[in-house]
């Protein structure tokens, strides 16, 4: 296993303190909240990592992936919907049957007719053909299956298991898109690479928005079932309010009067299931977080990592000593789509709820990015911390500018319209710490906060 | 006969008219990307935001012209804002230059980084624009609306459908006309212009001969900056403004320059107005046109519509996908200017 360098250690223990710091200030609870969420974005963080620090492979396509993975989690653990099945079940079934031989088809021609002129030409027909009678069988289908009690379901629903399967099945589902995109796109040159990928998420997207059939598109998904107990059984299971009693044995002691310490052992226990279940979420999470950790770091340091280097390094040497740079290209971009699909999995399931149109590739995709540069690309410790400190400050940002505000306003009256305004606009004032984070990084320490080790061997 | 004609108009309202001005500021805001591309060699993700910029001042001294009653009749006063928000969005690319891209640029950095610099640089004008203007709708055009009304063309010509022609429509196609051309005359026939081309074809080559690198960047800039605050401003006189939907047309202005060709500046106009008659043509339902042309039992029954107009946004790059699929380098071969 890999050592620490001190200043490693002392990113770690930056991190720890600021949640512990944001514990005695604003609650336990909400430190809890923020640390989930750092979490889930330094996973996404390590999965860019892995495609754009170890091999300079350029993935805007986060949010795509993202969404993916919340798919997933939406078709692993909703409970399927037998009426929409029967309704559609068959028009969709021709549907893709016509899709794959389509996709054969046209697979087929590429290879028989050589002449390029023909082969688009003849490609263009046949698409065309094939699209106008899959749409017959498909639009019937799908308007069947949305009209299924379209306030409550209106969509296919999912298989009805446990969501925790779907963290597995997100990455599976981001990878699988992450190879079509990658087939397509890795050619190119990286900013082009940059632009298509960004473009495709958007595309991902919009197919998630409106496909209502597959994921109810704009009347979101609520109430997917928890791998973590529930407040309210919590508050009624006899072990949990022993345990808070237990814990808090000192404090109540020290109430004489019956009732009040009655109420007050309600109170404690309406907390502690809140910060309970947060509390199991973050250890599910981090344990996901540390395997991914591990495997990253091996990987890196295994001959396969050596030679990731060596691509991104100089792609032209890397090929003439015999590497497929095509190929391994693919391959990381598959990897590391795979690890931003899982985060997505496990953003729904700490949600509950699978909302679409929340996913916003040119507001969030860049905000992935800030984290791994600022943290260090090709870097994993660098990654998790990266992810960490730009979520803390992308959440800690607002009650700071009010601070601020308020500070450089005293003077003015609190009726004032410049005061106001500026108030009023305190939500944006994140996206100027983000743009100045981001151009002060690249411009005084572009390797990074916890630069990349250099290794000889 | 009749029946014909009634096509040609359905076609010509909702398909020729909107596909033109939608076309004309994606063609300017390309032509910008283009030149940020061909000259500085990045990728200017900043580029909808400059936009963005550029009609925000404009809306901002619409309102102060308003409010004094300076009008300009049946134009819409935001025709009078332009020059002043052309000025200061040069100035704010010449400031964002001078204090972020120029280091860059004479630390060589790859075009990546430029690239991630330009991100930061988007945040940053993302966030002053919200904090200036908020994020609500606006919408500042005054004057005349209608050059025709649909009411009125049915009147005059007596047919069944309605031709509407809105005066913003008509500027903007008359406004591009006439920047392009002027941004063509400069590239070809002025001494500028021709070192600019240079610079973008071989840099060193061009150094060599004398050109001074600053003179050009400041000039492209200048350029990039009168490009990008008429796009944005006619783009929010056509429709509205709205922060929002200017951080997403960054997308379209970007296929538009790579399907076009990037660095190409013929490219970049051609590209503009292929994305735009592919994102109405692919998302419009052909339903009245066949109704018209076809004899009565052969009427279609559906939309005919190849995409719901959901798709609008991923049409674009579908397009962008295709085409390098086939044509890596765009439609026009890019790179030089």
């Amino acid at each position: 296993m890999m050592k620490f360098e001190r200043y490693e250690w002392i990113a770690i223990g930056i991190m720890i303190s600021l949640f512990i710091l944001v514990g005695f200030i604003q609650g336990w609870s909400f430190s809890l909240v923020i640390l989930n969420m750092c979490i889930i974005s330094a996973i996404m963080t390590m999965g860019v990592n892995i495609s754009w620090g170890y091999a300079g492979v350029i993935n805007f396509g986060v949010m795509g992936f993202l969404a993916m993975g919340g798919l997933a989690a939406v078709i692993v653990s909703y409970p399927p919907i037998r009426e929409a099945w029967q309704v559609g079940g068959t028009g969709l079934g021709i549907s893709l049957v016509l899709l794959a031989m389509l996709v054969f088809a046209v697979m087929y021609i590429n290879k028989v007719i050589v002449k390029t002129t023909h082969k688009y030409w003849v490609n263009g027909i046949i698409i065309f053909l094939g699209i106008i009678a899959i749409r017959h069988f498909y639009l019937n289908a799908t308007a069947n299956i949305e009209d299924v009690n379209p306030a409550l379901a209106g969509f296919l629903g999912g298989l009805g298991l446990p969501i925790i399967f779907s963290w597995f099945v997100g990455g599976l589902f981001a990878a699988g898109v992450a190879f079509v995109i990658g087939k397509v796109a890795l050619g190119l040159r990286s900013d082009y690479l940059a632009i298509v990928t960004l473009g495709i998420s958007e595309i991902v997207v919009s197919v998630l928005k409106h496909e209502e059939w597959l994921s109810r598109g704009v009347k979101n998904v609520i109430g997917l079932k928890r791998p973590v107990p529930y407040e309210i059984d919590l508050q009624n299971s006899d072990w949990f309010i022993n345990l808070v009693t237990f814990l808090n044995s000192s404090k109540l002691n020290n109430v004489i009067d019956i009732n009040d310490r009655q109420d007050l052992l309600n109170n404690l226990v309406i907390d502690g299931s809140g910060i309970f279940v947060k509390l199991s979420y973050a250890i599910l999470f981090l344990i996901v977080m540390l395997i991914i950790f591990y495997f990253a770091n091996k990987a890196q340091l295994s001959p396969w990592g050596r030679m990731m280097r060596a691509i991104r390094d100089n792609e032209t040497a890397a090929n003439a000593m015999g590497k497929d740079v095509v190929k391994q290209h693919l391959i990381i971009f598959v990897i590391g789509a795979a690890i931003v699909g899982i985060a997505g999995a496990m953003l729904v399931t700490l949600d509950g709820l699978f909302t679409p149109s929340g996913y916003r590739p040119l507001r969030f995709t860049f905000i992935i990015w800030i984290m791994v540069i600022v943290g260090g690309s090709g870097n994993n410790l660098g990654a998790i911390f990266g992810g960490f400190v730009i979520w803390f400050a992308w959440i800690e940002a607002a009650p700071l500018t009010t601070f601020i505000i308020n500070q450089l306003t005293l003077g003015l009256e609190p009726t004032n319209a410049l005061k106001l305004h500026l108030l009023n606009s305190v939500p944006y004032f994140r996206y100027l710490f983000m743009g100045l984070i981001l151009l002060l990084i690249l411009r005084y320490r572009p390797k990074g906060i916890i630069p990349e080790r250099v290794r000889h061997s | 006969m009749v029946d014909f004609l009634n096509s040609l108009v359905v076609l010509l309202n909702f398909i020729i008219i909107p596909g033109l001005s939608y076309g004309s500021q994606l063609a300017l805001g390309a032509l910008g990307v283009t030149f940020v591309y061909a000259i500085l060699r990045f990728a200017n993700f900043a580029h909808g935001e400059i936009m963005s910029f550029g009609a925000m001042i404009t809306i901002l001294l619409t309102w102060f012209f308003q409010s004094q009653n300076i009008n300009l009749g049946i134009l819409p006063t935001a025709l009078l804002a332009l020059p002043i928000g052309v000025l200061a969005t040069i100035i704010l690319c010449l400031i964002s230059d001078k204090f972020v891209f120029k280091y860059y640029r004479h630390q060589k950095s790859v075009p990546v980084v430029l690239a991630m610099v330009s991100i930061g640089v988007m945040f940053v004008i993302n966030a002053i624009i919200r904090i200036i203007i908020g994020t609500e709708t606006i919408k500042f055009s005054d004057g005349q609306k209608f050059i025709m009304k649909a009411k009125q063309f049915k009147v005059m010509t007596g047919l069944n459908e309605g031709l509407a022609f809105k005066s913003s429509q008509a500027i903007t196609i008359i406004l591009t006309i006439v920047l392009l051309s002027f941004t063509f005359w400069f590239l070809q026939k002025t001494k500028t212009g021709k070192s600019m081309r240079a610079f973008s074809d071989n840099e060193d080559l061009a150094l060599l001969s004398g050109i001074n690198p600053d003179r050009v960047v400041f000039i492209t800039w200048m350029i990039v900056g009168v490009l990008a605050c008429v796009a944005g401003a006619l783009y929010g006189l056509d429709k509205s403004y709205k922060p929002i939907i200017y951080l997403n047309l960054v997308l379209p202005v970007f296929a538009s320059a790579i399907v076009g060709g990037i660095g190409n500046p013929f490219g970049a106009v051609i590209g503009g107005y292929v994305i735009a008659f592919s994102e109405i043509m692919i998302t419009y339902a052909y339903k009245k046109f066949f109704v018209y042309l076809l004899p009565g039992p052969l009427e279609p029954s559906g939309l005919i519509q190849l995409l719901s107009t959901d798709y609008k946004f991923a049409v674009s790059f579908t397009i962008l996908v295709i085409v390098l699929l086939i044509r890596p380098s765009g439609i026009f071969k890019g790179k030089v200017l």
